[in-house]
């Protein structure tokens, strides 16, 4: 028998979460025999190379790139998990959401006090990604079937969270893995 | 005892007195009854509707609602359990509640109620308002992005402190709370040691210089559910 596929990616954060599955520890060696890694940071794949069981979400979305890799994880994997408090509710990130964009923009590359940019320009380049005008949680730009909040969701969370997929059960998380921070 | 009343909630038998709440009731038989804007030291707001229960059938809020003799009152069902969830995640997608850094994190109440409920994450779309936050005071600000508006800052001014120095402003979501000065927190008669500022369930009023204090691990909710020790008090009778 084939084992699963799992993919794995981060949008519009900072990594945290992917250090967290990481801190699962030596259960991460269970989690190789439970499954196959297809596109990830983890392992540095880079493009999907098959149809995925679970499709791992750390980050929202902050620019027409992490839209275009959320679309595309939607559409080859069949559970998709949103993970952390930046792809469930924008996070550290959408604290700009309040701010209009161009005024973000201006204090970035502009007007703040340790900017340095003698062209008086906000970048603009092709191979820069388009930003939003806001930060959008995963959940309000595709599908999304899960959720596991925190900055980041314990360890434990996550892989409570991976078993019960891979086994086909429903998650029932105690108490103490459910937080907000 | 002449005024000694008994009802039920879900079913079990409570016994009251006269002139109490459902709330007090309840609190005293050991059954929780979620809430937020009520506070054990200041008089019921009946705002934020979290503990609306079933009064022989109608809603009610729990929180104002005097008992009488053999009322049918119901507290946990699934439709109530909604209610409260979807109020709880409306004041989440309502304001900005930034829990990864909040100083209030394990010890907020609103945190703690969605933990209770088990929300993962709210069903509505997130508002982002453009809220403002008032740091002019030495030893308190106001970040009005996490207010939910529960109402006990004033009640406390007013009826404990005696300062009147809180008040809602405007209405519907442009609704918030204001202070009885011109501009700024400093120029009120707020003292760091008033009601108003400990009873905040949320980290809208804080003390400065005296955040993220307790350790993760060691908060308030970080293992037990709010409620939890109303409950304990049934468990032991």
């Amino acid at each position: 028998m084939t084992k699963p596929k799992i993919a794995s990616t981060s949008l519009c954060g900072c990594f945290g979460c992917h250090m967290s599955i990481l801190d699962i520890d030596d259960r991460i060696l269970k989690l190789v025999e439970l499954v196959e890694f297809d596109k990830s940071p983890i392992n540095d794949i880079k493009r999907f190379t098959d149809r995925c069981l679970v499709g791992l979400i750390e980050g929202g979305c902050a620019n027409q790139e992490n839209v275009k890799v959320l679309r595309e994880f939607r559409s080859h994997c069949d559970v998709l998990v949103s993970v952390g408090d930046c792809a469930t509710m924008g996070g550290i990130p959408a604290m700009r959401n309040g701010i209009p964009l161009k005024e973000c923009l201006a204090e970035a590359y502009l007007d703040g006090p340790t900017v340095h940019n003698e062209t008086g320009r906000v970048p603009h380049d092709e191979e820069l990604p388009l930003i939003l005008d806001k930060v959008y949680p995963c959940h309000e730009v595709v599908k999304i079937d899960y959720h596991l909040p925190g900055c980041p969701p314990p360890a434990d969370a996550i892989w409570e969270a991976v078993v019960a997929l891979l086994n086909n059960k429903p998650l029932d998380l105690p108490y103490e893995l459910l937080k907000y921070d | 005892m002449s005024d000694e009343i008994t009802f039920t909630i879900d079913g079990v038998e409570v016994t009251g007195t006269q002139g109490q709440t459902i709330m007090q009731a309840a609190d005293q038989a050991g059954i929780y009854i979620p809430r937020l804007c009520w506070h054990a030291d200041l008089s019921p707001g009946g705002s934020c509707r979290v503990c609306t229960v079933k009064v022989n059938g109608r809603a009610q809020a729990a929180c104002t609602y005097p008992i009488s003799e053999g009322m049918l009152v119901q507290n946990e069902t699934d439709e109530i359990r909604e209610w409260r969830k979807s109020i709880v995640e409306m004041l989440f997608v309502e304001g900005n509640h930034f829990c990864m850094f909040c100083e209030k994190s394990g010890n907020c109440e609103l945190q703690a109620m969605a933990y209770r409920f088990g929300i993962a994450t709210p069903r509505y779309p997130y508002m982002f308002p453009q809220r403002d936050v008032d740091a002019s005071h030495p030893d308190v600000f106001i970040d009005r992005n996490r207010c939910i508006l529960c109402g006990r800052c004033v009640r406390a001014s007013r009826d404990v402190d005696g300062k009147n120095i809180f008040q809602f402003v405007n209405r519907g979501r442009e609704t918030r709370i204001a202070i009885n000065a011109e501009a700024n927190l400093a120029d009120t008669a707020l003292s760091a040691m008033d009601k108003a500022v400990e009873v905040c369930p949320v980290g809208a009023i804080l003390r400065k210089r005296v955040g993220y204090a307790v350790p993760v691990g060691k908060r308030k909710y970080d293992h037990e559910p709010i409620g939890s020790d109303i409950e304990a008090r049934r468990a032991k009778s």
